[in-house]
């Protein structure tokens, strides 16, 4: 790989986490066959609860922080295992809480903005189109991408954040123009009319386009909320981090000569079921990826003046949950029985230990990560038909 | 017998001599090495009750989760990690371990070569392996 003379000095620098950081990038460079590295405008950092990583993760960003590392870019972190402040509400133990506090240390220490959303385009860590970023989170990589239009491939924790340090990426992958091409051409003859039919969208498409790059025609509509799903479900069930919608996020024309595929009305019932495998919940979960203003504004009309069975939690960004109790929906939505969460989500809390055995869930991702991750029987349906069976 | 040097590449830097401790099957660090003992705790796995500490870690490729990254790293911390790492192929989680953890580490080497209990010396700046004489 050529380095600049900048580049050779971090690979020789007095501090160990730069050090090691460079050279971690260079030899995944070398891995992935990159000729160079690139400037970065900002990182997303993963592996923030305490959950995913456990104890060694601990470890590693202690030690890390204690090495010297300091990010240089903008730096924003995933969800944590909790709400920072409510986590003793949520049923979260004294233990878990602790160790979360110790990764919230290490990040501050390094400079990691504690914004624990993986949204961090709705919490202002936004890019601007053809912009080098280096982003964990597969969700928010997908929406960087596509809807944005910037430039990165699927960073690991340790390799975000080694480019938060040392504000380079090897130049592999999607930073290349000639890799952003669309290798399928989805067309979709099937009315979507919810967020939750884009989600099932994608985590068809993902199951089959595995980590290549769709074009989708054939969708009239689609809000911010419907891309941030279809994204997300389609970087869960397959590894896409890249995607097209004609006439919404390109004006470019389907692409010719590559392999093609239809979605029918049948695929997206069907998909439904495959999502689902209980009818019943203990757990009605919003926010994956974490929830708009809009769409809490949205749960907040559906439940005012109702009672909620069982519990339901909705998902955001602290910043979001800012906007939610200015505007009453928080209160409105507790008023009901649910609880509006900053700082984490079901897929990334213990909710296992909690004692919640199934979900129910608007979102394909989380349907998809939950049984494993989370031990838990889905049901996936629609924020409204969902809201109508807890609240009747 | 005279010294027998494999040729592989450069993952992480560095140079040690040690014995050879190998498994033929890949290896998942997260829930499999104990980062307080260094030992290898996963049932079932053929180097279960070994201790990887200062041994040269031979095997084909790491698996599973990658939190075992900073399992490597967390070893190397407490002066438990292996001496050395040789692979067939470094995948992106020992890589990073190997690198974060500043253990040699070298792949591109066919690891039937090496058996249990050779003494070998891991070139890893040169990226080569050299088996050392009785």
């Amino acid at each position: 790989m050529n380095l600049t003379a900048d580049e050779e000095a971090l690979l020789e620098s007095d501090n160990p986490a730069v050090r090691k950081s460079m050279e971690l990038l260079v030899r995944l460079g070398d891995i992935y066959g990159a000729e160079e590295m690139v400037e970065i405008a900002s990182a997303q950092a993963s592996g923030i609860s305490y959950k995913s990583i456990g104890d060694p993760g601990v470890e590693f960003l202690e030690g890390f922080a204690d090495e010297g590392a300091e990010v240089s870019v903008q730096t924003f972190a995933n969800p944590a295992g909790m709400d920072i402040d409510r986590w003793e509400e949520m049923g979260v133990s004294p233990e878990f809480a602790e160790n979360q506090r110790r990764i919230l240390t290490a990040l501050r220490e390094m400079g990691v903005t504690l914004s624990f959303t993986c949204t961090p385009y709705l919490s202002g860590n936004l890019p601007r189109r053809n912009q080098h970023i280096a982003w964990a989170e597969s969700s928010a990589v997908s929406f960087a991408n596509s809807v944005v239009g910037a430039r990165t491939n699927r960073e690991g924790g340790p390799s975000a954040l080694a480019a938060a340090i040392t504000g380079r990426t090897p130049k592999y992958g999607l930073h290349l123009p000639e890799n952003r091409r669309a290798t399928h051409h989805v067309d979709v003859d099937a009315s979507l009319d919810t967020q939750a039919d884009f989600a099932a969208l994608g985590s068809w498409t993902g199951r089959i386009v595995e980590d290549e790059i769709p074009y989708f025609s054939g969708i009239d509509d689609a809000t911010t909320d419907d891309l941030k799903a279809l994204g997300a479900a389609m970087a869960a069930t397959g590894a896409v981090a890249l995607y097209f919608v004609e006439d919404i996020t390109t004006d470019d024309a389907p692409p010719a000569a590559v392999e093609s595929l239809v979605f029918e009305s049948s695929d997206l019932a069907d998909e439904y079921d495959d999502l689902t495998d209980t009818e019943d919940s203990d757990l009605v979960v919003f926010g994956c990826p974490h929830s708009s203003v809009e769409e809490i504004e949205r749960i907040a009309d559906r439940v005012d003046g109702e009672t909620i069975e069982g519990d339901m939690w909705v998902c955001t960004s602290r910043s979001n949950k800012t906007w939610a109790d200015r505007q009453g929906y928080t209160e409105t939505i507790e008023a009901a029985g649910g609880t509006v969460l900053s700082d984490t989500c079901n897929v990334v809390a213990p909710i296992e230990e909690m004692g919640y055995e199934s979900t129910a869930t608007d979102s394909a991702k989380a349907a998809t990560y939950l049984p494993g991750f989370g031990n838990q029987q889905v049901k996936f349906g629609d924020k409204l038909s969902l809201l109508e069976e807890v609240t009747k | 017998m005279s010294a027998e040097t494999y040729d592989g590449r450069t993952i992480a830097d560095g140079a040690a001599t040690g014995t050879v401790l190998r498994s033929t099957e890949p290896i998942s660090f997260y829930g499999a090495v104990d980062i307080e003992s260094g030992e290898f705790i996963e049932e079932g796995h053929q180097l279960e009750g070994e201790n990887v500490a200062d041994r040269v870690l031979v095997f084909p490729r790491g698996k599973g989760s990658t939190v075992g990254s900073y399992v490597l790293y967390g070893l190397a911390k407490r002066d438990n990690a292996p001496a050395a790492i040789v692979n067939t192929e470094t995948e992106t989680i020992v890589a990073t371990g190997a690198i974060l953890g500043e253990i040699p580490c070298v792949d591109g080497i066919d690891v039937s070569e090496l058996e249990d209990g050779d003494r070998v010396t891991v070139d890893a700046d040169a990226g080569t392996v050299t088996v050392l004489e009785e």
